[in-house]
C-alpha cells in the first residue's frame, strides 16, 4: 500500500475538537502485523499523520517515525500511547503506555461519530466488529484469521495483480464465484481451480471481496444482526473500493448507513492519541525517543531453533551432494546431431516427447529425447493463464526445433489436465500421482517414498512392491506448501529466492506454530514482536512448512515410517533451505533431482514416450500459432447440483467445459450405461424425496423437520409418527449455498461443521413456510445396533437443537420442540412423546401415540432394510459386471448434495458403483469380527464405518471412500482407525475432506490416483517404465538455450 | 462384543485370521497384579497440586504413582513438540498435550519404560475425550513403547485391568484430596493478586499441599480434623500481608470457564491464571469438584431422561448427597472468613441452566460449562474467559452456542470465547483478554 503522506486527509474532521491541550502534544501509533501507524497534535491540533507497511522491522520503524515527528513535537510535554497487535511488546520495552486496538478505536468512533452502531475494522490480520448500540459488545478473530487484509494481500499475488489493479478489477464484475470464506486457505484452493478453468480476474477479484465480506460477518457477528449505522475502518477498506461494494451488498446497507470515513485507516492511532490525552502520564521526545531506541537493542526472546547451516563449508558439501541427482541436458540441435550420427533419426528428423504439467500456481513443460535428455525445459507461474503459457512455449519449442524433430507422442498433467488436453489435443491426460512416480523411479528405481510439495498441495505416497501403495494429499489445508513462503516472502518485500538465501545461514530461526498458514502469520507477529530478523524468519518458516508437511500431512512419527529411500521434489524443494530443513527433520539425507521442479511434466514425458504411438495428435505449429482461447462462465441446469460453468471456447470453435460434477454439464453425450450404475447416495436421496411428496393433511396442523444432520437418517421414523397423529409433515430444503446463507447471520460457533452450521438455513426455511412446529429433538444417544461399545450421536448431532434455539430469534415466529429423547425404548418413547404431545398439542391419547410410535419404528427398520436390500443389489449388480464397488462412507447427512458435492456422481462417472456404509450393513455381519478395532467404538455412525472398512478389507473388488466433513472432531479418530484397518489387509485409504465449497478437482485426482493405483498394481510394466538411469552432473559444457533454463530454475 | 457387558473376552483376540493382524495397535497390555506391586504408574498433571494430594492417595492403596513434572516449569515445547509427532492434529488440544506428556515423560531418561504404566481417565461419555485412551496407545506403539500397560480410570466399567481397582474407601479419600485440592486453588487465586510479596500465596500453597499429601497417607482420616484442617489452612491464607486489600480495594475479577483440562491446566491455556494476576486481575473458577458432581447428576439425568440406569441412578444419588454434604461443609468453613468468597454450592449451580440448556446435554462438559458461566454471573463476576481447544464440539454447543442468550439476559457481562491450540500464539490470546479487561476497567 501507499507510502506516509502528511496529515491533509484530516483537516477535514470537523467533528475532531482539540485534541490535547495547548502547549501539549499527543502522539497515537498503531502498530498493526503489517503497518505502522502514527499521529501527531500540538497544541491541539492535528500536525502529521502517516501509514506505512513497516516490513517486520517493527521497532526500528517506529523509532524512524518519531524521529521524523521529532522537531515538530519540540519541547512540549508528550502523552502517547502505543496500540496495535504488534505494539504490545514495543510498548513493554519502551515503557510507553499500551491500549488495545479495539478499544482505541472505540474511543475515535465516540468522539466522531457517536451515532455509529457497528463498526467492521479490517487490519493486516485482524478483523473486529465492534457493537456500540444495545449492549457495548467487541469481536475480534480468534485464532483464525481468514479474509483479512493479509488475505487480500496473498491473493492479488495468486492473481498476478497490485491491490489497486485487482480493486479496479473487481468493479467490472459480472458474476460471483462462491469461494469458501472461513479461512483464506480455502479460498485460495477455490480460487486456484478457477483461474486455471480460465475464469475472469474480475470476477475472481470481486468474489474474493465477496468472500472476505461473508468471512467477517459469519465469523464474527455470531448470531448477533449488524444493522443500524456502519462504519467501516482499517487499511483495506479505505483502499478497496470492491471491498465496501462487497460490504454494502452482504449487509444490504445504503450510503447513508455505510460509513467509510477518511480517517478509517488511522482510527487506530487516533483512538490512541486520544486514550493518551485522557491519561495523566506525560512524558517527552527525549525520553520517548530514547526508549524506543533502547528497545531496538533487546535482545529475542522467542523460542529457537538450531541453525539451517553452521557454516558456508557445510552448505556446499551439501549443494555438491544434491547436484548428483540431474538429467542429461542437450541442446536441440546437438540432439538432433547426436541422433543423426547414431542413425537414429528418420530422414533427418528425430522424435521427441511432450510433457507437460499445469500444476495449480504454476506450469512445467518438458521436451524430452528418445533417452531420456531434456531438450527443453520451462518452468514458471502461470500466473493465471495456464493456456497462454503452453502456447507461447510451443510456439518456442516449435521455433527451437524447426522441422528437424517431431513430437512423436505427449502428455500433460496437474489441475489443468483437462483444459490443455482439449486446448492443444494432447495425446494422454495421465493423474498427477502416477506422473510423479514416473518421474521419480527414473532417479531411484528403489524410491519407496516420493513427497512433492507444490505451490498449494502436498502429495506424498508411499511405493510398495513397486506400486503405490498409499496416498496422501492436504486437504482444505495448504499450509506446509510453497506457495505460502512465496507470497510470505513477497509481502515482506524480498523475491522468494533471497528470502531462503537470507535463511540459509540465520544464527537464531524463530520456531513457529504448524497447525495453518494463517497461525503462522501471528507465530510470525509475536517473533517480530520480540525482534526476530527476516532471516530467522525465514529459516523459521522453512522448518515450520517442512513440519507442517511431515506431520500434519503425511502425520509421520519418524524419519522410518516415511521410508528408506526418499525422493523428494516439487518447485518447493528448489528452496535449498526447505530441502535442508527436511533432511533435519527426518534425520536423512534425501533425493532430490535437479529437476524438482519438473518433476511432472518429466513423469508424464516418460509416460507419452512409453505409449509408442506411431503418430501424435497434438497441435503442430500452424495451428499453435494460430490458436486463440476465450472463456466465460455459464451455470449448467442439467440436475439440482447447478454447477457453474467455465465455457472454454478454442480457435475453430472447439469448445471445453469445466466446472462440472458429472458428464452430463460438460455438454457430451452421457456413457451408454452410466446412469443405470447403481449410487447409493442417489437412491437415499430419491427415497426421501419420494416420502416428502407421500406427506398427507390430516387436520393437525403442520410439522416442519429440517433435513439435515440426524434428520437424514431418522426422516421416516419422524415423518411417520407426525403423519401418523393428522399432521402434515413439511421437509426443509433442499439444501443449497442460499439456504445456508439464509441462516448464516445465526451462527454462533464457526469453526463448527459444515452439516450443522447449514441447519440454521433449514430452520428459516421452515419457518418461512409457516409450519406450526418445528421438531428436532436431542438424542444424546442414536440408534443401538449393537455392533460397538456404546451407541452415543456426537455432541454437536446430539445438541445441536439446544444450540438453534439459543441463537435464532426467528424461531419465535414458531413453536420449537427439542425434546430429550430415547429412541431405543418403544415404551420409554411412548411416554415421552406423549408428554410432549400432550403439553403442546393436547387433544392425543397414550393409545394414538403409542400406536403411531409403534408405526414410526417399523417404518424406521421397513426403510432400512430396504437400503439394504438395495444396497446388497448394487454389490451384485457390480460384482455381475466386474465392475468395482466404492464404499462411499461417511455420516447419513453427507448424501446432501450440498454437503456431498456430488461426489457420488464423480464415482459413479469413474465406473464405480457406489454403496453407503449402512446399505451393506447386513454383508458386513460376516467380516465383522475379522479385524479388531482399537479404539472405543461408541458412536452409532462411526460403528458402521468400522464395519464397512473391515468389510473392505474382506473383499478385493470393494474399495472405501471415506468423506470427513472439515471440523469433525471425531473423525480425527475414525479417520485413523479406518485407514488402520483398511491397511491391515492391504487396502488403499482415500479420505476427502469436504467443506462448504469443495474442489472437486482435487477429488477428481484423488479418485483417479485411487484407480490408478489399482490399475498400477494390477498390470505393472503398463506404465514402461522400465528405462532408468542416473548420470552424473553432465550438464554441457556451454550453457545452452534450454541448458540455461534449466539451469536457471534447478 | 461389548466391553460393557463382556469385559473379560476384550482381552483376548478376536477370531482374526492370517491377513488381518493390525499391526499399528498391538493387543492391549494388561497391567497385572504383579505389576501393582512393581511398577510406577504416571499420571498427567491437569492441576499440579490435586494431582501431588492425589497421588498420595494412590500410594496409600498400594500405588506407585507419580504425577508428571515435565512440562510444567517452562518445559512445555518439549511435551508439545511430543504431542505434535505423535498425535493426529485434528485431535483436540487436550489429547495432544496429556499424550505429550506422557511420551516426553518416557523419552526424558528419568524412569525405566519397562517398569511404568500410564493412568489415564476415561469418561465413557460421548465426547471424543473417551478416546484418547486409544490415541495414547496408538501414540505408545507409534514412538516404539507398545509394551508400557495403560490404564483407564473410570466409573463405567471399561477396560478393567487386574492389577488396578478403584475401591469405595479409595474413592472416599480421593473426595478429601479433591476438597483440599479446590480449596487451596480457589484461596491461591483470592490471595495472589493482593500479596504485597509476590509468590507469598503459591509458595503458602505448595508448603500446604506437601502437608496435606502426607496427611492422605495417615491410616485413618478424621473427618473432624478435615474440617479443622481446612480452617487452619483459610487462616493461613487471610494471614498473607496484603490480602486485607480484598476488600478494601478489590480486584476486577475474571471468571474462568471451560473444557475441562484447558480450563485447569497452565500447560493447556498458557499460563492464563498468571496472566490474570500480572494484569492485576483475580481470577474464579469452579474446582475440580464440580466436575465430579456433574458427571453424578448426569447418570441421575438420563434415569429421568431415557429411563434407563435406575439401580445406577439409584447408586449415584447417594453418591451425590454424600458429595454435596462434603462440598457444604468446606463451603461453609470459607464463609467464616468474610475475606474470601466461597464457591455456590452444586446443589445450586445445576439449577441454573433451566432456561438455557437441558441437563441431558453431557457431553464434554456439557450443560456444566453453561451452569458455571451463570454461576459466577450470580455470583458478581461479569468477565467470563471460555477456553475451549480449537474446535472443540461439546463447547460449540453449550460455550459458544450458550453466549448470546446468555448476554440477551445479562447485556452488561463481558463473555470471550478463547480458542487454545498448539498453533495459536499466546499474543492473540492475550490480546483478547486485554480487551476484555479494558472494557471491565471502564
Amino acid at each position: 500500500m501507499r507510502d506516509g503522506e502528511k496529515g491533509t486527509e484530516l483537516s477535514s474532521w470537523d467533528t475532531l475538537g482539540a485534541v490535547a491541550g495547548a502547549g501539549e502534544a499527543a502522539i497515537g501509533i498503531d502498530i498493526g502485523s503489517t503497518t505502522a501507524k502514527i499521529v501527531v497534535f500540538c497544541d491541539g491540533q492535528l500536525q502529521y499523520s502517516c501509514y506505512e507497511r513497516h516490513l517486520s522491522q517493527v521497532r526500528p520503524k517506529t523509532l524512524e517515525l518519531l524521529l521524523r515527528v521529532k522537531d515538530m513535537v519540540g519541547d512540549r510535554p508528550v502523552r502517547v500511547a502505543i496500540s496495535g497487535s504488534a505494539g504490545l511488546g514495543l510498548a513493554k520495552a519502551a515503557g510507553i503506555p499500551f491500549v488495545q486496538e479495539v478499544f482505541a478505536t472505540g474511543e475515535t468512533v465516540k468522539r466522531l461519530e457517536p451515532d455509529t452502531s457497528v463498526v467492521i475494522e479490517l487490519g493486516g490480520e485482524d478483523a473486529k466488529v465492534i457493537f456500540f448500540k444495545g449492549g457495548m459488545d467487541e469481536r475480534m478473530n480468534g485464532t483464525c484469521a481468514g479474509g483479512t487484509g493479509a488475505f487480500i494481500d496473498q491473493m492479488a499475488t495468486l492473481l498476478d495483480l497490485s491491490i489497486e489493479e485487482m480493486d479496479a478489477l473487481s468493479l467490472k464484475h459480472t458474476r460471483i464465484y462462491p469461494i469458501a470464506s472461513r479461512c483464506g486457505v480455502f479460498a485460495k484452493t477455490d480460487i486456484q481451480p478457477l483461474l486455471n478453468q480460465g475464469a475472469a480476474k474480475e470476477n475472481i477479484a470481486a468474489s474474493i471481496y465477496a468472500a472476505v465480506a461473508s468471512q467477517t460477518i459469519a465469523g464474527l457477528a455470531q448470531g448477533r444482526r449488524i444493522q443500524g449505522k456502519v462504519m467501516f475502518l482499517g487499511g483495506p477498506l479505505y483502499y478497496c473500493q470492491g471491498l465496501r461494494a462487497a460490504f454494502k451488498e452482504a449487509l444490504n446497507l445504503d450510503d447513508d448507513h455505510a460509513l467509510f470515513p477518511e480517517y478509517g485507516r488511522l482510527s487506530v492511532a487516533l483512538g490512541a492519541a486520544l486514550y493518551a490525552t485522557g491519561q495523566s502520564a506525560c512524558t517527552d521526545m527525549e525520553t520517548l525517543i530514547r526508549g524506543v531506541s533502547a528497545a531496538c537493542n533487546e535482545k529475542l526472546e522467542t523460542a529457537h531453533t538450531q541453525p539451517l547451516f553452521a557454516d558456508e563449508a557445510e552448505y556446499q558439501a551439501f549443494c555438491a551432494r544434491h547436484s548428483r541427482a540431474s538429467v542429461k541436458v542437450v541442446y536441440p540441435t546437438d540432439y538432433i546431431a547426436d541422433c543423426v550420427a547414431a542413425g537414429r533419426d528418420e530422414h533427418g528428423v528425430c522424435d521427441a516427447y511432450l510433457g507437460i504439467d499445469c500444476g495449480s500456481t504454476t506450469t512445467k513443460l518438458v521436451l524430452m529425447g528418445m533417452d531420456g535428455e531434456l531438450l527443453y525445459a520451462y518452468y514458471h507461474s502461470n500466473r493465471g493463464n495456464p493456456v497462454g503459457i503452453v502456447q507461447e512455449q510451443l510456439s518456442e519449442i516449435y521455433k527451437l526445433c524447426g522441422n528437424r524433430i517431431r513430437i512423436k507422442g505427449s502428455c500433460v498433467t496437474g489441475y489443468g489436465e483437462d483444459l490443455i488436453r482439449h486446448a492443444f489435443h494432447i495425446d494422454r491426460g495421465l493423474v498427477e500421482t502416477m506422473a510423479h512416480f514416473m518421474a521419480a523411479k527414473y532417479f531411484n528405481p528403489h524410491v519407496d517414498f516420493i513427497l512433492d510439495i507444490g505451490g498449494q498441495d502436498i502429495k506424498c505416497f508411499k511405493v510398495k512392491d513397486n506400486a503405490i501403495d498409499s496416498i496422501m494429499l492436504n486437504e482444505a489445508c495448504s499450509s506446509g506448501c510453497g506457495s505460502f513462503i512465496e507470497t510470505f516472502a513477497r509481502s515482506m518485500g524480498y523475491e522468494v529466492e533471497d528470502f531462503a538465501k537470507l535463511g540459509l545461514f540465520a544464527k537464531a530461526p524463530v520456531e513457529l506454530g504448524t497447525r495453518c498458514t494463517v497461525f503462522m502469520n501471528s507465530s510470525v507477529k509475536q517473533a517480530q514482536k520480540d525482534g526476530a530478523s527476516v532471516g530467522d524468519i525465514s529459516a523459521g518458516l522453512s522448518r515450520s512448512v517442512v513440519n507442517s508437511a511431515i506431520h500434519k500431512v503425511i502425520r509421520a512419527g519418524s524419519a522410518d515410517e516415511l521410508g528408506q529411500e526418499i525422493v523428494v521434489q516439487g518447485g518447493t524443494f528448489l528452496n535449498d533451505a526447505i530441502l535442508r530443513s527436511f533432511e533435519m527433520e527426518i534425520g536423512r539425507e534425501v533425493i532430490r533431482p535437479r529437476i524438482a521442479g519438473l518433476m511432472g511434466a518429466f513423469g508424464a514425458a516418460l509416460y507419452a514416450r512409453s505409449l509408442g504411438l506411431a503418430q501424435s495428435s497434438t497441435l503442430g505449429p500452424e495451428a499453435v500459432a494460430a490458436f486463440t482461447h476465450t472463456s466465460k462462465a455459464a451455470t449448467c441446469h442439467g440436475c439440482g447440483n447447478n454447477c457453474r460453468l467455465t465455457i472454454n471456447t478454442f480457435h475453430g470453435g472447439e469448445k471445453y467445459i469445466s466446472g462440472n460434477k458429472c458428464e452430463k454439464g460438460a455438454g457430451r453425450k452421457v456413457p451408454e450405461g452410466a446412469d443405470v450404475i447403481p449410487d447409493l447416495h442417489r437412491y437415499k436421496r430419491e427415497k426421501i424425496e419420494a416420502l416428502a411428496e407421500s406427506a398427507k393433511d390430516g387436520g393437525r396442523g403442520t410439522v416442519g423437520l429440517p433435513l439435515a444432520l440426524g434428520m437424514y437418517e431418522l426422516a421416516p421414523l419422524w415423518f411417520t409418527f407426525f403423519t401418523e397423529l393428522g399432521f402434515r409433515v413439511i421437509f426443509s430444503g433442499p439444501s443449497s449455498r442460499s439456504l445456508y446463507m439464509k441462516g448464516q447471520y445465526s451462527i454462533p460457533s464457526d469453526t463448527a461443521c459444515y452439516p450443522a452450521k447449514i441447519m440454521h438455513g433449514h430452520m428459516e426455511d421452515l419457518v418461512s413456510r409457516g409450519v406450526d412446529a418445528i421438531f428436532y429433538p436431542c438424542l444424546t444417544y442414536n440408534i443401538d445396533e449393537h455392533t460397538g461399545d456404546n451407541h452415543y450421536n456426537c455432541p454437536v448431532v446430539a445438541y445441536y437443537s439446544e444450540l438453534l434455539a439459543g441463537n435464532m430469534e426467528s424461531l419465535s415466529k414458531t413453536t420449537f420442540l427439542y425434546p430429550y429423547l430415547n429412541i431405543n425404548d418403544r415404551k420409554q418413547l411412548t411416554k415421552e412423546l406423549y408428554d410432549l404431545m400432550k403439553d403442546q398439542f393436547g387433544g392425543f391419547t397414550r393409545q394414538a401415540v403409542s400406536r403411531a410410535v409403534r408405526a414410526a419404528l417399523a417404518a424406521y427398520d421397513t426403510w432400512m432394510a430396504d437400503i439394504r436390500r438395495e444396497g446388497e443389489a448394487a454389490v451384485r449388480w457390480a460384482r455381475e459386471r466386474g465392475a468395482r464397488i466404492m464404499i462411499l462412507a461417511g455420516r447419513p447427512y453427507h448424501i446432501d448434495p450440498e454437503i456431498g458435492h456430488g461426489i457420488d456422481k464423480l464415482a459413479t462417472s469413474l465406473g464405480f458403483a457406489v454403496v453407503t456404509e449402512d446399505s451393506i450393513a447386513g454383508l458386513t455381519m460376516d467380516s465383522a469380527a475379522a479385524v479388531p478395532i482399537h479404539v472405543l467404538n461408541q458412536w452409532t455412525y462411526h460403528a458402521r464405518l468400522y464395519a464397512a472398512a473391515r468389510y473392505a478389507v474382506a473383499h478385493d473388488d470393494v474399495q472405501m471412500v471415506q468423506l470427513v466433513s472439515f471440523g469433525c472432531g471425531i473423525d480425527a479418530i475414525t479417520t485413523d482407525e479406518v485407514r488402520a484397518i483398511l491397511e491391515s489387509g492391504g487396502k488403499l485409504y482415500t479420505q476427502i475432506k469436504i467443506d462448504e465449497i469443495t474442489n472437486l478437482g482435487a477429488v477428481n485426482i484423488r479418485l483417479r490416483s485411487l484407480i490408478g493405483a489399482l490399475e498400477y498394481a494390477g498390470h505393472e510394466g503398463e506404465y514402461g517404465n522400465s528405462r532408468v538411469e542416473t548420470t552424473a552432473d553432465s550438464a554441457p559444457t556451454e550453457p545452452t538455450q534450454a541448458g540455461k533454463e534449466v539451469a536457471d530454475r534447478v | 462384543m461389548s466391553d460393557k457387558k463382556n469385559p473379560e473376552t476384550q482381552e483376548t483376540p478376536q477370531g482374526c485370521g492370517s491377513t488381518c493382524v493390525r499391526s499399528d495397535v498391538p493387543e492391549r497390555v494388561i497391567f497385572t497384579e504383579e505389576m501393582r506391586r512393581t511398577y510406577t504408574i504416571l499420571l498427567p498433571t491437569m492441576l499440579p497440586r490435586h494431582f501431588k494430594i492425589l497421588s498420595e492417595v494412590f500410594h496409600y492403596y498400594g500405588y506407585k504413582t507419580e504425577p508428571l513434572e515435565i512440562g510444567l516449569h517452562g518445559d512445555s515445547k518439549k511435551v508439545i513438540d511430543a504431542g505434535l509427532k505423535y498425535v493426529h492434529n485434528d485431535a483436540c488440544y487436550p489429547a495432544l498435550l496429556v499424550i505429550g506428556q506422557f511420551i516426553a515423560a518416557l523419552e526424558s531418561g528419568k524412569y525405566d519404560t519397562h517398569k511404568v504404566a500410564l493412568l489415564l481417565t476415561q469418561t465413557g461419555g460421548g465426547c471424543r475425550a473417551s478416546n484418547y485412551i486409544a490415541l495414547l496407545r496408538k501414540a505408545l506403539t507409534r514412538a516404539g513403547y507398545d509394551y508400557i500397560p495403560v490404564i483407564s480410570l473410570n466409573f463405567s466399567g471399561l477396560e478393567q485391568m487386574p492389577g488396578f481397582r478403584i475401591t469405595l474407601p479409595m474413592i472416599h479419600r480421593t473426595l478429601y484430596a479433591l476438597l483440599y485440592g479446590d480449596l487451596i486453588m480457589m484461596l491461591v487465586n483470592q490471595c495472589r493478586p493482593y500479596e504485597t510479596v509476590p509468590g507469598t500465596a503459591e509458595a503458602l500453597a505448595d508448603r500446604w499441599s506437601s502437608q496435606l499429601a502426607a496427611e492422605m497417607t495417615a491410616g485413618h482420616i478424621s473427618y473432624r480434623k478435615v474440617k479443622e484442617t481446612y480452617r487452619r489452612i483459610i487462616r493461613d491464607f487471610a494471614a498473607i500481608d496484603g490480602v486485607q486489600a480484598r476488600r478494601t480495594a478489590p480486584r476486577v475479577k475474571v471468571g474462568i470457564v471451560g473444557e475441562i483440562f484447558v480450563k485447569f491446566s497452565a500447560l493447556g491455556n498458557n499460563a492464563l491464571e498468571d496472566f490474570l494476576v500480572s494484569e492485576g486481575a483475580e481470577p474464579v473458577m469452579a474446582g475440580l469438584t464440580d466436575f465430579c458432581l456433574y458427571v453424578v447428576t448426569n447418570a441421575m439425568v438420563d434415569y429421568k431422561l431415557y429411563g434407563t440406569g435406575f439401580w445406577k441412578s439409584r447408586i449415584y444419588r447417594i453418591v451425590d448427597r454424600f458429595f454435596l454434604h462434603k462440598q457444604d461443609d468446606m463451603i461453609a468453613a470459607m464463609k467464616e472468613e468474610p475475606l474470601f468468597t466461597p464457591p455456590s454450592s452444586f446443589r445450586h449451580t445445576r439449577t441454573l441452566t433451566r432456561d438455557y440448556v437441558g441437563l441431558g446435554a453431557k457431553m464434554g462438559e456439557g450443560w456444566l460449562l453453561t451452569a458455571e458461566m451463570l454461576e459466577l454471573i450470580e455470583s458478581g463476576v461479569n468477565n467470563i474467559i471460555c477456553t475451549q481447544p480449537f474446535g472443540c464440539l461439546p463447547n460449540h454447543i453449550v460455550g459458544k452456542g450458550m453466549m448470546k442468550p446468555i448476554k440477551e439476559r445479562h447485556p452488561d457481562v463481558n463473555l470471550v470465547a478463547i480458542d487454545y491450540d498448539a498453533g495459536a500464539t499466546r499474543i492473540n490470546q492475550e490480546n483478547r483478554i486485554k480487551l476484555m479487561l479494558a472494557n471491565a476497567r471502564k
